[in-house]
């Protein structure tokens, strides 16, 4: 297991990459650690803000030390980010939570799904699948600002699925599987509930794995406060009840251990 | 050489910190961060007789200066707690104070003769949380409640202990009077606020028990003031928390009369929050020349 701690990182470079959407590279000694699938924390400056935000990696440049996040301006917090510039100190925890396990793809046919503001932490998971029979890269969002698109394709066959039919097909990123036609052994996705919902739905019609990334309010980030829990269908090993924590069991769940 | 050692009813602490319960876990998490063995004591999550399962999510939310939680007191449950929590701590050179919770006086009562034999120094009990129906707030708004229930827990209880006390009560200082005389060896406090917050996009509450307990820097002026009624009303140590983040946030509440003081929700934004207290109060010992920490306990009149 990797080392969490807290420190102060500085700003690369932040660009906007579509309405209400930001992509920030910061100078980290965590990049290095992090894996496909982890998140950080990153704390405000406000003094009356006081809880970090839970931000997931979407990339890192291992050998520069740098991680970036690309996040959506939600709140007080993720607003004051949005204005940071080049050199701007900023405090972050990391890595957390367990990962995608990458171990799973090995020789199989994947599915790696994003929804909206779920996408980014496919980039750096899409990335790193390396040894995977297939990818196929199925991304959903609102409309034709398709942020990150250009980043994955390079990864794997790219499917796009819009809202509001401006790109790609009209619809969900599920609906894109049935329109192509798709299949996998495994899959990957990260989204909003109801993308997760469908996912968890379609790969038990399928009898076939998922690990889904899911999201809940925070405190500690580290597994102390019992903030962020999700229901399991089996007494956890940790809580003796049927409640995992998100930030340190997950984000990545097999889906048929979670009742979502 | 400065002396930060501190007696809670007859046990010594090397300095007065400890953690909040619900804030640190059973120390594990934390332990990857601080060196527990630094702590004066470390308070743990509220365990009951049988494993919790909690509130609903979500759980916590931000407020200005603070957060509001409604956990909801998810515990495993006492037979696990001994199994793994007890042995964690045990490994450390700290004092162990468990927080215990119950639904009913028995409850409670199984739960402290279950730690009879362990190696646990004192006994935390939580008569004031504000999220479980049933999660003992009946016990601690009421002082004849709260009198009977200390009575029963300390005919059979093996260790100290302290009554945790609600900040939720028109007179507090009452209350600590009233456990005070049914024997309680100690009162820790507050515990959270009574708080709402509502989301206003999507017109709910922010959190899914409606109400919560609120925490963080937002509270600290009334902890402090709570602290120095109840230390001016009773004879036992009062432990003083609720939204310390540093040194300067103790030691107000060692002046008012805290003998052991808890940091709480600001671990959760500076996981290294306790040590940087630890080490702050022996910086102000040194600036103003105190060498026993005691000497100070109170002493703002």
């Amino acid at each position: 297991m990797e080392q969490k701690k807290k420190e102060q990182a500085v700003v690369y470079r932040q660009t906007q990459r579509a309405t209400g959407v930001f992509d920030m590279w910061i100078e980290t000694s965590i990049a290095k650690q992090a894996r496909p699938g982890q998140f950080i924390s990153v704390y405000t400056q406000n003094r009356s803000a006081l809880l970090p935000r839970p931000i997931s990696v979407c990339e890192t440049d291992k050998e520069k030390g740098r991680l970036r996040i690309v996040y959506r301006v939600a709140g007080t917090g993720t607003k004051e980010f949005s204005a940071y510039k080049s050199g701007h100190r900023i405090d972050v925890l990391g890595p957390l939570g367990n990962g995608f396990p990458l171990e799973e793809a090995k020789g199989k046919r994947v599915f790696i799904i994003g929804g909206g503001i779920g996408i980014p932490p496919m980039l750096e998971l899409a990335k790193a699948i390396t040894d995977a029979a297939s990818k196929d890269i199925i991304l959903g969002y609102r409309n034709n600002e398709l942020f990150l698109a250009e980043d994955l394709k390079k990864y794997g066959n790219m499917h796009i699925a819009t809202e509001d039919g401006s790109a790609g097909i009209k619809g969900h990123a599920l609906n894109i599987i049935e329109t192509e036609g798709l299949s996998a052994d495994v899959i990957f996705a990260c989204g909003p509930m109801p993308m997760l919902r469908a996912v968890k739905h379609y790969a038990d019609m399928k009898s076939i794995p998922a690990y889904i990334s899911l999201e809940e309010r925070m405190a500690c980030g580290v597994g102390a406060c019992l903030g962020c829990v999700v229901k399991t269908k089996e007494i956890d090993h940790h809580s003796h009840v049927n409640n995992a924590r998100i930030c340190t069991d997950g984000p990545v769940y097999l889906a048929e251990r979670v009742e979502i | 050489m400065i002396n930060t050692k501190v007696n809670i009813a007859g046990v010594e602490l090397k300095n007065p910190v400890m953690t909040a319960s619900g804030t640190f876990g059973s120390g594990m998490e934390y332990a990857e961060f601080v060196d527990l063995n630094k702590l004066g004591a470390v308070v743990t999550k509220g365990v009951a007789n049988v494993p919790w399962e909690g509130n609903p999510t979500p759980r916590v939310c931000e407020t200005y200066g603070g957060m509001l939680n409604a956990i909801g007191l998810q515990n495993p449950g006492i037979d696990v707690f001994i199994e793994r929590d007890i042995p964690f701590l045990k490994q450390f050179d700290t004092k162990i104070i468990v927080n215990v919770c119950g639904r009913s006086a028995a409850d409670y009562v199984e739960v402290v003769e279950k730690l009879s034999d362990q190696p646990v120094d004192l006994l935390e009990i939580n008569v004031s949380c504000p999220n479980v129906k049933h999660g003992g707030i009946a016990f601690g708004q009421d002082p004849k409640c709260l009198s009977e229930i200390t009575k029963e827990i300390k005919a059979k209880a093996k260790q100290p202990i302290i009554m945790k006390l609600s900040p939720n009560v028109t007179d507090i200082a009452e209350m600590a009077k009233a456990a005070e005389a049914a024997g309680s060896d100690a009162v820790s406090l507050i515990n959270t606020l009574t708080g709402m917050k509502i989301d206003i996009h999507k017109r709910t509450f922010a959190l899914a028990n409606k109400t919560g307990g609120l925490s963080g820097p937002a509270i600290k002026p009334v902890a402090v003031r709570m602290v120095y009624q109840v230390a001016n009303a009773v004879k036992i140590p009062v432990i003083g928390m609720g939204g310390i983040a540093n040194a300067e946030d103790a030691v107000e509440f060692l002046l008012a009369g805290a003998t052991g003081v808890a940091v709480g929700a600001m671990n959760f934004v500076n996981p290294y929050a306790t040590v940087e207290v630890v080490d702050g109060i022996a910086e102000y010992m040194k600036t103003y020349g105190i060498e026993d920490l005691t000497e100070i306990i109170g002493s703002v009149k």
